[in-house]
């Protein structure tokens, strides 16, 4: 009876889309392995929420929905992008939406791992196609003609006999009553119009007007502003507080304790609600607040490196990959080296600072903010306050930057916490100094590598990592090594070095820490492949021909082959530094040539950076340049620039005043060259910043013999 | 009562004289196209024209604007066509988006100063303004694009 019900209800609320628009959707179930296309009325039939990912109106409007946050990635733009291919429309007459978190309508929403176009693209494709099929039908049947003889173009069905057409609005009252076709065929790569093109991006003239909304620019009426201030440690609890100063800021409305959680852990804080962001801050610089830290370690960042070191010397680690003996090698070769590399932690430091409005009432709970996993947001939600799922409504706005930090689930929680508490709608606004001071952290690692050489080949190569792994927070005890022990390091070396280990020591810290782009590679690409340039010095061979040699598969190949012309490798000068690197991350290969020289006063300054991609099947080629420069420079900055230190347990940067960032001048020329195949898509948004590092450090030894293992490092003193 | 001028309009602010003219803009007149990225004038994110002259409003008190003229991004041109806004478009620069209002305010004042500027010239102009998504590049040759469209801009 109950499920009948509901069908009603459904059937009333969609059998009034499905007279007025063709919806099409996909339908999650959380057990199945494949998700189901469909359309409203199927939804309908079979009882099931629905919610389109492409809507087409009567009018002919076309609706299409970005299920993934646009973070400045490009998903706003490629989505679409690829979804009025098949669907043979303009993208002037498209209009985007940003879907809510919902992942039984739109599969996971989490936008990390550079995920959304390969994680999606095969999906959007079908759906785009079974769309301009149905109208094709449609329009078959109103004619009385074969489908066959009719085709889409520019949002129009074409009679190709008679050059008759209809406007796609004309059809969708018909289509929208048909069953969507489970095979279509979809176009080839030759015939596309929008895909690999480089299209400007459609949220660019909202994003050099003021227009764009951005968390922070979000308003609700009757909304109100919250600052906090948190235990500047982790697991700090309030011994006491004072709060009279604090209420008499004009502006200033009330004034509370709070926990936030992060991960298993907590954290306390006071909050202060105002009139205003500037009434909130000026209340909350006015709070006198006594800490309880002693459930935390009064960390020095020289003590972590240091037990990094011991333990890489003492232990053997937990294995992650091992093949042939590589150990019973290296204590018999002659010819060998033995390394230690290290990288600092890292904040984010997204340009839009963390922020999220929250509503709480009774029955329902809406959020809006700056958020990369509305999914997680919703289940996160929906558990921690027991409110049914749907009643939890998470809507993305643009984020100013996100890198990995804008996943977590801290500040949302918080903030319907907040409003909970105060019984209205609430901005919080996170200042720069909480961003960079309260974590979590791409953690600081280090790698110890040793390798030989027998007749100018590797005979073996070892590797260790010890560093906090990001999956800590899910247990005390994790007995296999991290996953991630390998990643960055290109599969391809696994064919041709015989005795090669990878190993994961163990090193536990309550230091928040957890993904920054490019994720382990980020750090791992930097170690791994400064140490196959070392064995390439040992080896006294050329660093390019050496790799060459090792990756023989045919697209690392071409890649090689890509790097070594576009930079001019062969022809490098005197006095001129070529250092290069491969790596692999999120299914794409980046390989980057770096050029250094020495500018008059003798400080070592970057003449140019040349990014190979190799990222297969892909849609617009200008956001991939863009991705890797951006890349590029977020890696310098990381290798040279900054790097967060904690002393007694506190981070010892505050603002960008002490957390620096590359600026203008310090950019260096990019050139990004993007490999063409039609091999399953690879990710864009990150791939492009483990090989820098490397690359650069190993042009620096090429042009003054020093070798850097450290980071950060000083371009001004090398 | 602080009255100042917005993009041509006249306001009468009733607000702690002390608050910053960025949070006047976002929070009292709801112009949100400037943003807050470090409260320290050290990012540029906040960068409007105050009496032509690019400010950062973030550490720029309501009192000190009193009685003048400002220019937000979103008064820089009737339809987002001003040079710098024409060559953005054409170049895709932004990414997230978030700095380049600040970066476009900044690029504007020195464009006024220098309708040719130097690579050199853009690096003392601009490095005050931070791009987490590290869209230099961008905007560097934006500049330069949006130079060439001047009518007293050199040719490209």
């Amino acid at each position: 009876m109950e499920t009948n019900a509901i069908s009603r209800r459904n059937f009333l609320r969609t059998s009034s889309l499905a007279g007025t628009a063709l919806c099409l959707g996909f339908y999650f179930p959380a057990n199945a392995k494949k998700e189901q296309l469909m359309s409203a009325a199927t939804a309908d039939q079979l009882g099931f929420e629905f919610n389109a990912w492409m809507r087409i109106d009567t009018d002919g409007k076309v609706t299409l929905t970005d299920h993934r946050a646009e973070m400045g990635q490009g998903s706003y733009q490629s989505v679409p992008q690829i979804i009025a291919e098949e669907l043979e429309v303009d993208l002037k007459d498209v209009n985007i939406i940003f879907a809510i978190g919902d992942p039984t309508k739109y599969g996971s929403q989490i936008t990390g791992g550079s995920s959304t176009i390969r994680g999606s693209y095969k999906r959007l494709l079908k759906l785009s196609a079974t769309a301009r099929e149905m109208l094709i039908t449609a329009a078959a049947a109103k004619w009385n003609v074969a489908a066959s003889e009719c085709y889409a173009e520019s949002g129009n069905v074409v009679h190709k006999p008679t050059g008759k057409k209809f406007h796609y609005g004309e059809l969708v009252t018909d289509a929208s009553k048909l069953t969507p076709p489970t095979e279509v065929k979809l176009k080839n790569i030759a015939d596309y119009k929008l895909i690999r093109k480089p299209l400007n991006r459609m949220d660019t003239p909202m994003k050099t007007n003021g227009v764009a909304i951005f968390g922070l620019d979000k308003k609700v009426p009757g909304m109100v502003y919250a600052a906090v201030e948190r235990s500047p440690r982790l697991r700090g609890k309030i011994k006491s507080f004072d709060d009279a100063a604090a209420l008499k800021v004009p502006g200033v409305k009330q004034v509370f304790k709070i926990q936030m959680l992060v991960f298993n852990t907590t954290r306390d804080g006071v909050v202060v609600i105002a009139d205003s962001t500037w009434a909130a801050m000026q209340g909350r610089k006015a709070l006198h607040i006594e800490w309880d830290d002693t459930g935390f370690d009064h960390i020095n960042t020289a003590d972590i490196y240091k037990a990094h070191e011991e333990l890489l010397q003492k232990e053997e680690g937990l294995s992650f990959k091992k093949q042939g003996d590589p150990d019973s090698i290296l204590a018999k070769a002659d010819k060998k080296i033995d390394v230690i590399y290290q990288t600092p932690y890292q904040a984010h430091a997204a340009m839009e600072p963390l922020n999220c409005v929250a509503s709480y009432q009774p029955d329902k709970i809406e959020i809006w903010g700056p958020i990369q996993a509305p999914d997680w947001v919703q289940g996160d939600i929906a558990g921690k306050f027991k409110m049914p799922k749907e009643k939890v409504i998470v809507n993305m706005t643009f984020l100013g930057g996100g890198f990995g930090r804008k996943a977590f689930l801290d500040y949302t929680y918080e903030a319907v916490a907040i409003s909970k508490e105060i019984g209205a709608p609430v901005q919080v606004v996170w200042t720069r100094e909480d961003d960079i001071r309260q974590g979590p952290y791409r953690a600081g690692i280090s790698y110890r590598g040793q390798g030989s050489l027998e007749n100018g080949e590797i005979s073996a190569l070892k590797f260790k990592m010890a560093g906090q792994n990001i999956d800590h927070w899910n247990g005390p005890a994790r007995g296999h090594a991290n996953e991630s022990t390998a990643e960055g390091f290109l599969k391809p070396y696994y064919d041709s070095i015989k005795n090669i280990s990878f190993a994961d020591v163990p090193y536990e810290m309550p230091l928040p820490n957890m993904w920054w782009r490019s994720v382990y590679a980020s750090t791992n690409g930097f170690a791994y492949e400064s140490f196959i340039n070392e064995m390439a010095v040992l080896a006294g061979q050329d660093q390019l021909e050496f790799r060459r040699k090792y990756l023989k598969e045919e697209r690392c190949q071409q890649l090689i082959d890509r790097l070594e012309e576009v930079s001019g490798w062969k022809s490098r000068k005197k006095n001129e530094g070529y250092g290069v690197a491969i790596t692999e991350c999120f299914d794409s290969t980046v390989g980057q040539v770096v050029k250094v020289s020495r500018k008059p006063d003798g400080k070592v300054k970057i003449d140019q950076v040349w990014a190979v991609m190799d990222c297969g099947w892909y849609v617009n080629p200008d956001i991939i340049r863009a991705q890797v420069e951006g890349s590029i420079v977020m890696a310098l900055g990381a290798a040279t620039i900054h790097e967060i230190t904690f002393k007694d347990g506190l981070v010892e940067q505050h603002n960008f005043y002490d957390y620096l960032m590359p600026r203008m001048s310090d950019m260096p020329p990019v050139e990004v060259h993007i490999m063409e195949n039609t091999a399953d898509a690879g990710g864009v948004g990150e791939p492009g910043l483990p090989p820098f590092s490397p690359a650069l450090t190993d042009a620096i030894y090429d042009l003054t013999g020093k070798r850097v293992r450290k980071l950060p490092f000083n371009m001004n003193t090398i | 009562m602080i009255s100042i001028t917005v993009n041509g309009q006249h306001h009468d602010i009733d607000a702690d004289p002390n608050m910053p003219l960025l949070w006047v803009l976002r929070d009292i007149l709801g112009l949100t196209g400037t943003k807050f990225g470090c409260g320290a004038a050290q990012c540029g994110a906040c960068t409007v024209h105050l009496n032509g002259e690019a400010v950062r409003s973030c550490v720029t008190k309501i009192n000190r604007a009193a009685g003048q003229n400002i220019v937000t991004i979103e008064g820089l041109s009737d339809n987002n066509n001003h040079p710098l806004q024409l060559a953005w478009n054409e170049i895709s620069v932004p990414q997230c988006g978030y700095c380049q209002s600040g970066q476009i305010m900044s690029a504007a004042v020195l464009l006024r100063e220098n309708p040719n500027p130097t690579d050199q010239d853009i690096d003392d102009a601009m490095s005050g303004n931070i791009c987490r998504c590290g869209t230099y590049q961008r905007i560097r040759s934006a500049i330069h694009k949006a130079a060439a469209m001047q009518p007293e801009g050199a040719k490209l």
